[in-house]
């Protein structure tokens, strides 16, 4: 049985495999726009469905719902928080951006603010908040492989570089666009079969949003972990202060607006109306991931402590899935107080003879529901998609802010097409090579990959981006320094806050800013932002008039009658 | 049309832009920020069908009316594109895609 489901799981890998290799072979560019922004041809459902495999990685697809059964009813910072955000991008952002019509995020921000400083600053922290999020999603990679072929994490991660880099180097944004979208189908149908499959089993009803909704599955398990001694499932702030749920989730709202991999990817589509539409499609695409994933979160919950609760550990153990997520050591059973059955109640207390590790939720459905070894296949070539398209979108915008924004912009304005492509790939591919190696070796800093990404998306490029449309008057010194305070108050509130796993300090060097988590901190960072570059600006010389046309132009679809035709 | 007009036409443009942009991003604050978060605890006595109001907003219904403020957004500006005639005219360098209304 364990057999058939590797040999399976093998096939099936290594059949998406050769379909990304052959899709980054099929759209190999010539030109610097198709490598930057897939010669702005993409259509806007084709985007949607890139932007939301680019967005979901492999922490969405295999621990977020886990992570939400344990977080109950604040497990909603992640729901809202990471949808919220396309709400802002739809309508603040995108559609200008597109109008604005470069290559990057830092060529908006250095254009606005006439200024190549601003611009560095820009290309740096995409680099860094890039890098933080790529080395997860390799040893993503690394992990699916480990756990469902045996094979050593390292090798996992080198088979993952070498796929991603020969799509990404060969086709750039094409290359990685297209395969984006098979993905995208890949990881969804992934996780939707099992999902319906337990949902049917649990409520009757097959479609596992409205299993959560219209049944009393929630409401049951709610009751059944406050008489085991656990949290009130549907109950709010059982977990984190009310004020950090606020905080937190604005945060990751206003972080997604401000994560360059996903601003990039509405450069990639025809014109400002696409732009507005493919945001659409891709939050209906994203939004089945996110309404399925606390639905899971509830099913999975309510089977496993109905498995483990009460049961003699003997008979719980001849389960075949239990002995195989045992010997990972995702799942611990343990019979302290020798009675022959299992307690399962709050973790962390004594009387507890159960762990699980928040990973099983998702990782175990298709055994639990009893579905054949071809969907276990399924859920790790999703896995593996999940985090493949995302590292390729991250890879691409590092390696931009590199090769288009420093280089071209910046040192060799100079530099012919030809030049540009040469060293767009060569940094791309460098790009893998990094990543990897943090995915193989880890810092510390690469865990708290949440509160930085998206703290300092949401505390320097944001903010920026926003008042570069909306504001006329806001100008060169307005932005940089709105962008230097909110990102350094950010870094260091988040170095402060996480010192244990950053720098392996005792304690943590601070516990909370005014009650906000780190998680949370990226709301301040902006607010901050906002308030130096209003003041700074009004206190400074208004920009050049050129700007200022620059911004009524790109706040218009087509500003003139009679322009270029 | 002179360049006078054009440019008082485009503030309105951007006035009417504004202020759809203000109703929509009011709803997404409700139903994300108050709805699921501020009265989170008076709105968990409440029952949508089988699990608390709130909490059908913080994991379900919040996603769902952000989708239907995108697409609302992006019908609506399509409307406003063509009243005001700033929709954009693709200007097609590559002569075989098949989508443009050009």
């Amino acid at each position: 049985m364990n057999l058939d489901v590797e040999v399976i799981t093998l096939t099936l890998v290594l059949i998406t495999f050769a379909i990304y290799i052959y899709i980054g072979w099929w759209a190999k560019v010539k030109d610097t726009s198709s490598f930057f922004v897939a010669g702005k041809e993409i259509p806007a459902v084709a985007n949607g469905a890139a932007i939301a495999a680019d967005w979901m990685s492999a922490a969405s697809f295999i621990s977020m719902a886990g992570l939400i059964s344990f977080l109950g009813y604040d497990g909603t910072i992640y729901l809202m928080g990471w949808t919220g955000g396309y709400v802002l991008l739809a309508l603040l952002l995108a559609p200008y951006l597109r109008k604005f019509g470069r290559y990057t995020v830092p060529d908006f921000i250095g254009d606005r603010y006439y200024s190549n400083k601003t611009r560095a600053v820009a290309a740096i922290a995409t680099i860094f908040i890039s890098l933080t999020y790529v080395a997860g999603q390799m040893r993503g990679v690394g992990i699916v492989f480990s756990r469902y072929l045996q094979v050593d994490i390292t090798i996992g991660v080198i088979i993952g570089m070498a796929i991603v880099a020969f799509f990404a180097v060969l086709g750039g944004m094409k290359g990685i666009t297209w395969t984006q979208v098979i993905q995208y189908f890949v990881l969804i149908i992934a996780i939707i079969i099992p999902a319906a499959a337990i949902s049917l089993q649990l409520t009757g009803i097959p479609v596992p949003q409205l299993g959560l909704t219209f049944s009393d599955i929630a409401e049951r398990l709610s009751t059944l972990q406050v008489e085991l001694g656990m949290d009130e499932y549907l109950a709010p702030f059982q977990n984190m202060s009310g004020l950090n749920v606020f905080a937190v989730t604005l945060a990751l709202m206003l972080g997604t607006a401000g994560l360059p991999h996903v601003i990039v990817r509405f450069y990639t589509v025809k014109d400002v109306r696409s732009a507005r539409w493919s945001a659409g499609w891709a939050l209906i695409f994203i939004a089945l991931l996110y309404t399925v994933a606390p639905a899971i979160g509830v099913f999975a919950k309510y089977n496993l402590i109905n498995t483990f609760n009460d049961a003699p550990i003997t008979e719980v153990r001849d389960i075949s899935w239990v002995s195989k997520w045992e010997e990972t050591g995702l799942l611990g059973l343990n019979d302290k107080n020798g009675d022959g059955m299992l307690n399962f109640t709050e973790e962390g207390s004594p009387a507890n003879e159960v762990t699980i590790d928040p990973d099983i939720i998702v990782l175990s459905t298709p055994e639990v529901a009893e579905l054949s070894p071809f969907i276990i296949a399924l859920v790790a070539a999703g896995g593996l998609a999940a985090a493949l398209s995302t590292a390729s979108g991250l890879l691409l915008a590092m390696s931009s802010a590199v090769s288009h924004d420093l280089y071209y912009r910046i040192f060799r304005p100079q530099a012919s097409e030809k030049q540009r492509l040469k060293i767009g790939r060569i940094m791309i591919f460098l790009a893998v090579i990094v990543a990897g190696y943090f995915g193989i070796n880890p810092p510390g800093f690469v865990g708290e990959v949440v509160a930085f990404a998206f703290g300092l998306g949401a505390a320097s490029l944001f903010p920026a981006i926003l008042l570069g449309i909306f504001d006329k008057r806001m100008n060169r010194e307005g932005a940089t320094w709105g962008i230097a305070i909110g990102l350094s108050f950010t870094l260091t509130m988040i170095l402060l806050m996480r010192s244990v796993q950053v720098f392996g300090t005792e304690t943590q060097i601070l516990d909370s800013f005014l009650g906000i988590d780190a998680l949370g901190i990226g709301v301040v960072g902006a607010i901050l932002n906002f308030v130096v570059s209003f003041v700074i600006s009004r206190m400074t010389q208004a920009p050049p008039k050129e700007i200022s046309d620059m911004v009524e132009e790109i706040r218009v679809p087509k500003v003139s009658e009679s322009g270029e035709k | 049309m002179s360049d006078k007009q054009l440019s008082q036409k485009q503030r309105e443009y951007w006035k009417k832009n504004i202020r759809l942009i203000v109703t929509l991003l009011i709803i997404w604050a409700s139903v994300s920020l108050v709805a699921a978060i501020i009265l989170a605890e008076p709105l968990s006595n409440v029952y949508f069908f089988d699990v608390p109001l709130s909490f059908w907003f913080a994991h379900q219904g919040s996603i769902v009316v952000f989708i239907f403020l995108v697409f609302t957004y992006a019908i609506r500006m399509d409307r406003l594109d063509k009243k005001y005639g700033v929709e954009e005219v693709i200007l097609t360098e590559k002569k075989d895609s098949k989508g443009d209304e050009s």
